[in-house]
């Protein structure tokens, strides 16, 4: 059953979740918008996308995996040891004011840390404690493309709980068990009719408002033939000045590094974003780098999310269509655009005739 | 003024790999750099407002080979200053320029219009930009919500050029004032060192300020990211972040044109051009010298002169 929850109301909801949960939501800092803890000094601004997704709550752009410290064996002095301690730290969490985009994100972090053979032990902890409740949204930017790629403005994957904008107040409706523990709040009334048939209104609108979504069943196999075409991922990357705006700001971006920062005989094993646009990623300790130009490294990006993470998961693009890429981009670089010129290419003719 | 532009760049383009402007980008508003290998590339060259990007970022990866670049004003400085530390080679670069009325910056028209995510339309006509956003448009004089810099810019016109396309126009101010540096540090230490602690908080270390910048020119080798030497931890603290920044503002001390760059590219939005105006404040005051204006001259921190007109060491 739907609920309704009055404009008005939902800061004190936010109060009352935030009793049980650590609450973080999207607000103001400077001229941005980021999600923080949601506290008192700070403004709630769901008016529009965040600048920066939720996808650091659940993957911290640093963690302490372990920390260590060399100590001396009282037996033998001539031997020192290493005691290390694991940290993995989670805390019942509840991420407010997610886009149905950013929510999906955590759909394609599950694909990677959670359903592969190894388990990352630290995002799952996090993903277990966390709870979505995610914003869905009845206006779209000339940025968004979720349609492409699977998702929608009311799309409900990685959600447990999703709110629609309505007159007045937002319509709530459980997504899953987890969500469905949020629905007995007092502040909480059933949604009558009117506002349900208001919100599938609003909804289809944005729908409406995005731009038709072009086939991509074809673009593993095409971005395989066009792995070597070096030509054109020369020209689709001859803007791109190689800095990791467009992965750090990705939902979906889930490439870390992992390095020892240590003081004196103590220090601690961190984990840290690292990105496929970095002349560092994938620098080999021999000095050879097997993504020498920002030609393979915009390849890998695209690559990655149309071609090798489907491949491997059924499917699944690894790309959610939040836009954030293509506006925070500081040249404006567009995804769709790459993309689609991939689906287009016609591969010269002595390339493909040879095998 | 944009034909001619065009026209001479397609004469021009038989004996260059390419020429970098600007085109259109996703919407209306948001231009992006354009390279322009055929001449029907160049009929999607726009000129205006919009075209923030300073491209002669792209000129020092191209050294070697022959291209063209069109500036505005402030990017024809970052072009000098790259000739005077013999980062690019002046016969491999052609330089078109025209005069420009100032760019705008995204997050001023941000602060007015709510979303910048919503455009349908953008014209702009005699110092006035029309946004067209969700239904409703908004029409905002150039001045209100032009880039800082254009505020005190000096220099509207290309300080070289081979080509030079329409009239020069005249210079925003004689003299750079630094208001915005003193209304800055008119504040108290603490609410100075408060403000960085939160701006640089959400610093997502991903080096666009950096990458952006035409004379940030270690790059792939920079500090920031070395493990040996170990310059600066992976932690993820405001410590390492605003270490970085200062790093940053202290090796472009007298080869920053303060551009802006740096700060446009920032995609959370992090004021970092500051550092460099108190950087270059100190610079004119102490060298009475402008970075990037004579590709003969040598930057004051990359010469050495045995008794400098305004550090009295021996009188100390
Ligand atoms: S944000 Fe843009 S310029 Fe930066 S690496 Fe990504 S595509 Fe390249
Ligand atoms: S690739 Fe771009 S559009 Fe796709 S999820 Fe990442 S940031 Fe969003
Ligand atoms: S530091 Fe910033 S303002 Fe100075 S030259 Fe570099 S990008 Fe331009
Ligand atoms: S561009 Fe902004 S977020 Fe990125 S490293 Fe620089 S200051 Fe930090």
């Amino acid at each position: 059953m739907a609920k309704y929850l009055k404009k008005d109301d939902l800061g004190s909801w936010l109060k009352e979740l935030g009793e049980t949960y650590k609450v973080i939501a999207p607000v103001e800092e400077g001229d941005a918008v980021v999600f923080r803890r949601l506290t008192d000094e700070r403004t709630l601004r769901i008016d529009r996308q965040a600048t920066q997704g939720p996808k650091g709550v659940l993957f911290p752009a640093c963690e302490e995996l372990v920390s260590f410290k060399y100590v001396k064996d009282p037996e033998n002095p001539e031997k020192t040891k290493v005691e290390v301690k694991e940290t993995v730290e989670a805390e019942p969490t509840l991420i407010f004011g997610a886009r149905p985009c950013d929510a999906r994100g955590f759909d394609v972090f599950d694909g990677a840390f959670t359903k592969c053979a190894v388990k990352d032990n630290y995002y799952m902890a996090r993903r277990e404690q966390a709870i979505v409740v995610s914003l869905a949204c009845t206006k779209t930017e000339t940025t968004c493309f979720c349609n492409w790629v699977g998702g929608s403005p009311d799309g409900t994957g990685g959600s447990d709980v999703l709110l629609t904008p309505v007159t007045g107040g937002y319509l709530v409706e459980a997504v899953t068990d987890k969500g469905e523990a949020l629905m007995g709040g007092k502040l909480l009334s059933d949604a009558d009719d009117a506002r349900q048939a208001e919100a599938k209104k609003l909804l289809q609108e944005a729908k409406d408002s995005l731009r038709e979504a072009p086939d991509f069943d074809c673009m593993p196999e095409q971005l395989y033939a066009l792995f070597d075409n070096m030509d054109f991922w020369e020209k689709q990357s001859a803007k791109c000045i190689s800095c990791g705006a467009c992965t750090y700001l990705c939902p979906t971006c889930h490439c870390f590094n992992i390095t020892d920062e240590q003081q004196g005989k103590e220090g601690s094993r961190i984990r840290s974003w690292d990105n496929c646009m970095s002349h560092m990623f994938t620098n080999e300790a021999s000095g050879h780098n097997p993504r020498p130009t920002k030609a393979y490294r915009l390849k890998n990006r695209v690559g990655h999310k149309f071609c090798y993470f489907p491949d491997m998961h059924d499917g699944h693009i690894a790309c959610v269509g939040c836009g954030r890429c293509i506006k925070s981009c500081p040249v404006a670089l567009d995804i769709r655009e790459v993309v689609t010129a991939a689906k287009e290419c016609r591969l010269p003719e002595e390339e493909t005739s040879d095998d | 003024m944009l034909e001619q532009l065009k026209d001479t760049i397609k004469k021009a383009l038989p004996e260059l790999d390419f020429v970098i402007g600007w085109g259109m980008g996703f919407d209306a508003l948001h231009a992006t750099p354009l390279f322009m290998y055929e001449p029907e590339d160049v009929d999607k060259l726009v000129w205006g407002p919009l075209n923030v990007h300073n491209l002669a970022t792209y000129l020092p990866a191209l050294k070697g080979r022959k291209v063209g670049i069109v500036v505005k004003g402030c990017d024809s400085r970052s072009v000098a200053e790259l000739l005077q530390e013999n980062l690019i080679n002046r016969e491999d670069v052609v330089i078109f320029g025209a005069p420009c009325r100032g760019t705008v910056s995204l997050t001023k028209i941000r602060k007015v219009i709510g979303n910048t995510g919503l455009i349908e339309d953008v014209n702009y006509a005699d110092g006035t930009l029309t946004v067209k956003a969700e239904g409703a448009s908004h029409e905002m004089a150039l001045k209100d919500i032009r880039a800082d810099k254009c505020g005190y810019c000096r220099f509207p016109n290309a300080v070289l050029s081979d080509h030079f396309v329409g009239e020069k126009r005249a210079p925003q101010v004689e003299e750079d004032t630094f208001e915005d540096l003193a209304e800055f540090e008119s504040q108290p230490f603490e609410e100075r060192r408060d403000f960085w602690m939160k701006e640089m908080d959400r610093c997502i270390r991903c080096y666009a300020c950096r990458n952006a910048c035409p004379l940030c020119v270690c790059r792939d080798h920079c500090v920031a990211q070395s493990r040996d030497p170990h310059w600066l931890s992976q932690q993820d603290g405001v410590r390492d972040k605003f270490m970085f920044q200062i790093i940053h503002a202290t090796h472009l001390a007298g080869r920053c044109t303060t551009c802006g760059e740096c700060e446009r590219a920032c995609p959370v939005d992090i004021p970092v051009l500051l550092f460099k105006r108190k950087f270059t404040k100190a610079i004119k005051d102490t060298f009475d010298y402008d970075a990037g204006l004579d590709p003969e001259a040598t930057p004051p921190l990359l010469a050495f002169k045995a008794n400098e007109d305004n550090i009295k060491e021996k009188e100390w």
